[in-house]
């Protein structure tokens, strides 16, 4: 990481920098998790895995029904509105705070590393909190000219078990002009 | 629980039978709101061109990964236990594409509390283009009596590496 001024890129703010490693954007699910968006995402990938279908599987193997792990960020995703709301909500607002104060219109989700822990169980009130990581040097890629970016966000269910971590390299840019 | 994939049973070098899919604009738009994810980038086609400067709407990647773990739970059954997954984004998948699911087992380990682990590298295949990767590291029983989603806290490692 490197906050070395370039020619072509601002400089990485004094403000930025100091996110870097500390907990920002605490937040609850806005609902607890429900079996209509488990059979939503199996069906959408035919997905005919019995763990998510039939009681007695999941009875068996789980302990019950629980949500495919890799529905994680599902369950703190923001509704598209919502009531007094007056501005979009946005998940992972810690990548689209840096992409406002890196001023790099453009990103990309470039890596995703996602490690399960405690399954999510129906009923689970989920919460997640993110991590800024680290913020590269300008890099040059096909996309254009920006930075790469890492942020890692926690998920812990109602009891502040591990459920999972998510682990995203983004690449915020510029489109390159013609 | 038997009759479902066992750790014994897997090899470096085994390749998990392809899955090929037709996608669709339903696929996108189903899959992007079944991950509620509601950018425009994943509905909108105007958008997508004209803000993205891609050639449509395209596959968002959390819908990518339920893909990925429909493709591996397939091969594994119910008792595959997901540890870790990490995915490369090369490309987007459109609608008229056929995506092409394939995997080759990487390695075998058993960690120190017994947890019988395979790696794979799973490509998602459009064509000869690779555009989405992932590497997978799932749990599978030891035996017929072992069943990974019974661990809990200290018997449970999903970072857990071998040494192949």
């Amino acid at each position: 990481m490197s906050g070395s001024p370039t020619t072509d890129l601002a400089a990485i703010p004094t403000f930025v920098l100091d996110k870097v490693g500390q907990v920002q954007y605490e937040e609850d699910g806005g609902f607890p998790v429900e079996h209509g968006y488990i059979w939503n995402t199996c069906a959408a990938t035919e997905n005919g895995n019995p763990l998510f279908w039939d009681e007695a599987v999941a009875d068996e193997l789980t302990d019950g029904p629980i949500a495919p792990p890799t529905m994680l960020s599902v369950w703190f995703r923001p509704h598209h509105w919502s009531p007094g709301r007056t501005e979009p909500a946005v998940p992972l607002q810690a990548h689209f705070d840096l992409k406002d104060d890196l001023d790099l219109p453009e990103a990309i989700i470039s890596s995703n590393t996602i490690t399960f822990h405690d399954p999510v169980r129906i009923g689970d009130r989920i919460r997640s909190r993110q991590v800024l990581r680290s913020v590269s040097d300008p890099k040059t890629t096909k996309l254009g000219r920006g930075r790469f970016w890492v942020i890692d966000v926690e998920y812990l269910n109602q009891d502040d078990a591990l459920v999972g971590v998510e682990s995203y390299t983004a690449f915020g840019y510029r489109r390159e002009t013609r | 629980m038997t009759g479902y994939l066992l750790h014994g049973d897997v090899s470096v070098g085994d390749t998990p039978p392809p899955l090929g899919v037709d996608v669709t604009a339903t696929t996108v738009v189903l899959g992007a709101l079944a991950s509620r994810d509601w950018r425009p980038m994943h509905h909108d086609k105007n958008f997508a061109v004209e803000r993205n400067g891609t050639q449509d709407i395209f596959l968002n990647t959390p819908n990518q990964a339920a893909w990925f773990e429909r493709y591996v739970t397939d091969w594994t059954g119910p008792t595959g236990r997901l540890g870790r997954m990490t995915f490369r984004m090369n490309t987007s998948v459109f609608p008229g594409d056929h995506m092409v699911f394939d995997a080759t087992v990487t390695g075998t380990h058993v960690d120190a509390v017994g947890c019988g682990w395979v790696e794979l590298d799973v490509a998602l295949m459009v064509g000869d283009v690779a555009t989405t990767t992932c590497a997978v590291q799932v749990a599978l029983p030891i035996d017929d009596d072992d069943n990974p989603w019974n661990r809990r806290g200290d018997s449970w490692h999903p970072d857990s590496k071998g040494d192949n």
